[in-house]
């Protein structure tokens, strides 16, 4: 970097070069600032696009203002009962003039939460709702400390889902990059061939081959769980809790990588060929470098960026497949939730699941930009910064 | 435009092409061997259509795999020709005796796992009196029931206290065919078994018939799920809906992506800009969620899901390969040379650029067919399958929550998820071989 700026400045003293490199260092801070701010700024626009979708597509069916006229009755509901134990005057009244009361109050509050407003201004009122998480109330699902606000239920459920789909992901990450490149160096061989083969895999979903590790492992040989988190009762010791954790992990993680593993694999090889027919690549191996250091320098690094990029899609369309294999496997996690709301008719649940979805996916996207940025020098130095 | 010749040079996609011909033949064939109206009579028409059907049976092949002979559904009614013998009786002067009898091979080496008598019979006030004798190939004669029918009156001995009094065992499925002096460990007795139902009637007009149904463990090619339904039904039917989703979805996909694409590449400028905007947000969206957000709040019909996977696949991800290649066709001669002659925008589009990069896409396409048909099975996974028709996906959703894994059920589970397989395997090598003979420099890689 400071070769790149140096001759700019024309610096002769020491200084001079030193300011030079500080001032490199500084704009390239700027440059990444500006590049993050730029993808969060993306980020944002695409998770309001979606989840106003959403509530497009929830408020047609009316199903978002009936949850909100729902919670709101409950709520006017409770609080006359309630102020009837301590109000006497309340508690005197006849049961119409309750009613009365109740309803004066219903129509109050909808007033003020703006369900008597036109749908269009109502429903960037729910978008803004959604977009702060604000997620309001289930109408039959309660979480599992007792409590019926779906943010709970959501949060309760959150840390399952990631950590099975963090491990796999991580895992299925480091396969598809190793295996690229141990396959680009036996490129033409039998595994290279047979990895080809393997390569349309990829078209059956996670759940799939879950279907058939649970036949396999769990109903012939008798190995592994049929499904769930951890034994039951769960172990009392973190450890114990760990390794039953791990055990019953082993399933749903292998399905996820038979599902992306080949095509991946495959993806990254082929990137790794058409690096490595590159002119700098063979001027390496002219001046005599080691195959490990023109790996690393030569070829590994132009062709992270675009691995990351395509690893990112490689998650957007696991995504789908990950909510139904929770079903199959009985993780308790979203996609379990998914189908739990799905049996109950909970829409406020399902809209909500949406919502967060559409965070999680944009939030994936967004780590990885930020890694695209940290592994991609243009981005660093400036050279034709507008990235992908 | 493909030449056949190159085509047969791989085995691999002349198999592909053969699975893709079956599917579309059974589906086909399906079509009008099993009218729509009568596929759905067979399928949810409930206890009287299904009566004759095991309940989670195995499919018939099984046997050939395993040493011990699985016994199949066997009926014997008397009112088929044939089947029955018939001897009538004076008593007294209004008492008449039908007698009923009745035989049949017995080879198998399991019992049957249920065993149930159909009893109809003809009266206006005084009810016949039905005796049921059970004569094994050994001869002994064990008293199986006796039964007051009403008009229509459904009998299970192993129901009746009186005759599991005189059996040994916990059902009378395994007593009546049990071999002498293997109580410990039942094993049935084989040859030539006989039912003899003798009835007392007490009117003139009075008479009765019996269906005698002895439940297999095995039924049909397909065997049968939790509600005695043949599972070959919902297979057939799955075939045809299978076969429309995933090539309607793939094609509809395909065109809307391409010309996209090419108005993308052609206007460029602003266009350009809010087409790949689009397309970013549209990759972002989580596309199973909002379906299922759709199955949920509006429809479960198969066709309503169609059109929204149809609908968020329109600004999909192919966009950005085709438009890349648009961008490279833009600047050959012959679209120039189309723009001096004055061909207008339109033309250009649809008749220069996306006729140009057919060939590419075609692979595309076909690999793309199994990709959707596995969605119509994620939506039935969550049981937001088409509320009416049989799909594949349904099939493996009543599997799994009924445990079929767990329970042993392997048949229910692995024939629709073996059919996916294979339509997955043909069009993916199909796909494949097109790629290779479209896209000659994929050889080289």
């Amino acid at each position: 970097m400071a070769q790149h700026t140096a001759p700019a400045t024309g610096g002769s003293s020491l200084a001079d070069v030193e300011k030079a490199s500080s001032k490199a260092r500084n704009e390239t801070i700027v440059r990444m600032g500006k590049f993050i701010l730029r993808r969060l700024l993306a980020g944002i626009a695409t998770v309001t696009v979606g989840v106003y979708l959403t509530v497009l597509i929830a408020n047609m069916g009316g199903a978002l203002d009936d949850i909100r006229r729902a919670t709101i009755q409950e709520g006017v509901a409770n609080f006359i009962a309630l102020q009837a134990l301590e109000d006497p005057e309340i508690r005197a009244m006849s049961q119409e003039q309750r009613n009365e009361m109740i309803a004066e109050q219903i129509a109050l509050q909808e007033k003020r939460f703006g369900l008597d407003q036109p749908f269009a201004i109502r429903s960037f009122r729910a978008l803004g709702a959604a977009m702060t998480l604000n997620l309001g109330f289930a109408d039959q699902m309660v979480s599992d400390s007792g409590s019926k606000m779906v943010r709970n239920i959501i949060l309760e459920r959150l840390p399952a889902t990631l950590v099975l789909f963090g491990t796999a992901y991580l895992l299925l990450f480091f396969l598809t990059l190793f295996g690229g490149l141990a396959l680009s160096r036996r490129y033409g061989s039998w595994l290279d061939k047979g990895i080809i083969a393997l390569a349309p895999t990829s078209a059956a979903p996670s759940w799939f081959y879950a279907l058939f590790l649970i036949l396999i492992f769990a109903g012939i040989l008798n190995w592994l769980p049929f499904g769930g988190m951890v034994s039951a009762p769960p172990p009392p010791t973190p450890w114990g809790y760990a390794k039953s954790l791990g055990f019953h992990m082993i399933l749903p993680v292998t399905a996820i990588v038979i599902n992306a593993v080949f095509s991946g694999i495959y993806g990254q090889r082929t990137f790794f060929l058409a690096f490595a027919s590159e002119d700098y690549v063979d001027m390496a191996k002219a001046k005599g470098l080691s195959n490990k250091a023109i790996e690393r320098r030569y070829i590994l690094r132009p062709t992270l960026p675009p691995i990351i990029t395509s690893f990112a899609f490689v998650l957007l369309s696991l995504w789908g497949g990950a909510i139904i294999l929770e079903n199959v496997m009985n993780w308790p996690g979203l996609g379990r939730t998914y189908g739990q709301a799905i049996g109950q008719f909970d829409t406020a649940v399902i809209v909500s699941l949406v919502v967060v979805d559409a965070y999680l996916l944009t939030f994936t996207l967004f780590i990885l930009d930020i890694l695209y940025a940290v592994v991609d020098p243009r981005v660093r130095v400036g050279e034709g910064s507008n990235g992908r | 435009m493909i030449n056949w010749k190159e085509f047969r040079q791989y085995p691999s996609a002349i198999a592909g092409l053969i699975i893709i011909a079956s599917f579309l033949a059974v589906a086909i064939y399906t079509m009008i061997a099993i009218p729509y109206s009568t596929a759905l009579e067979l399928w949810r028409g409930g206890e009287s259509v299904v009566e004759g059907n095991p309940r989670n049976a195995r499919p018939v092949w099984v046997n050939w795999f395993t040493q011990d002979d699985l016994p199949a559904t066997t009926v014997l009614d008397s009112r088929v020709e044939g089947v029955a013998q018939f001897e009538f009786n004076d008593i007294s002067d209004d008492i008449d005796e039908k007698i009923i009898t009745m035989d049949f091979d017995f080879q198998a080496d399991q019992f049957f796992p249920e065993l149930t008598f159909f009893i109809e019979a003809d009266f206006i006030e005084k009810q016949p009196f039905v005796e049921i004798s059970w004569i094994t190939p050994d001869g002994e004669e064990i008293r199986a029931g006796e039964v007051t029918p009403g008009s229509r009156e459904i009998y299970r001995p192993t129901q009746d206290e009186r005759v599991m009094r005189r059996l040994d065992t916990n059902t009378a499925e395994v007593g009546f065919f049990l071999s002498p002096g293997t109580l410990d460990q039942p094993v049935p007795q084989k040859g030539t078994y006989q039912v003899k139902i003798a009835g007392l009637l007490f009117e003139e007009e009075s008479d009765f018939d019996v269906k005698l149904v002895m439940y297999g463990a095995v039924h049909g090619i397909a065997g049968t799920d939790h509600l005695r339904r043949d599972i070959s039904v919902a297979l057939l039917w799955g075939t045809p809906i299978a076969m429309a989703f995933g090539l309607v979805a793939a094609i509809a996909i395909t065109i809307a992506n391409m010309s996209i694409a090419a108005v993308s590449v052609w206007y460029g400028g602003w266009v350009d800009s809010v087409i790949q905007r689009v397309t970013d947000v549209n990759l972002i969206l989580p596309g199973l969620p909002i379906l299922i957000l759709i199955g949920t709040l509006y429809s479960r019909s198969i066709w309503i899901i169609l059109s929204a996977v149809i609908a968020l696949g329109i600004f999909g991800g192919g966009i950005k390969t085709y438009r890349s290649i648009f961008l490279q066709t833009r600047e050959l001669p012959y679209i120039e040379a189309a723009q001096a002659y004055g061909a207008s925008s339109g033309r250009i589009i649809f008749r220069y650029l996306i006729p140009r990069i057919i060939p590419l896409v075609i692979p595309t396409l076909v690999t793309a067919v199994p990709a959707f048909v596995f969605t119509e099975a994620s939506l039935a996974l969550l049981g937001l399958g088409d509320p009416v028709l049989p799909t594949w996906g349904k099939v493996i959703e009543n599997a799994r929550s009924q445990g079929a894994l767990f329970n042993g059920y392997y048949y229910w589970m692995l024939e629709p998820a073996v059919l996916m397989m294979l339509v997955g395997v043909g069009f993916s090598l199909v796909g494949f071989a097109l790629d290779r003979i479209f896209n000659p420099k994929l050889r080289e890689i």
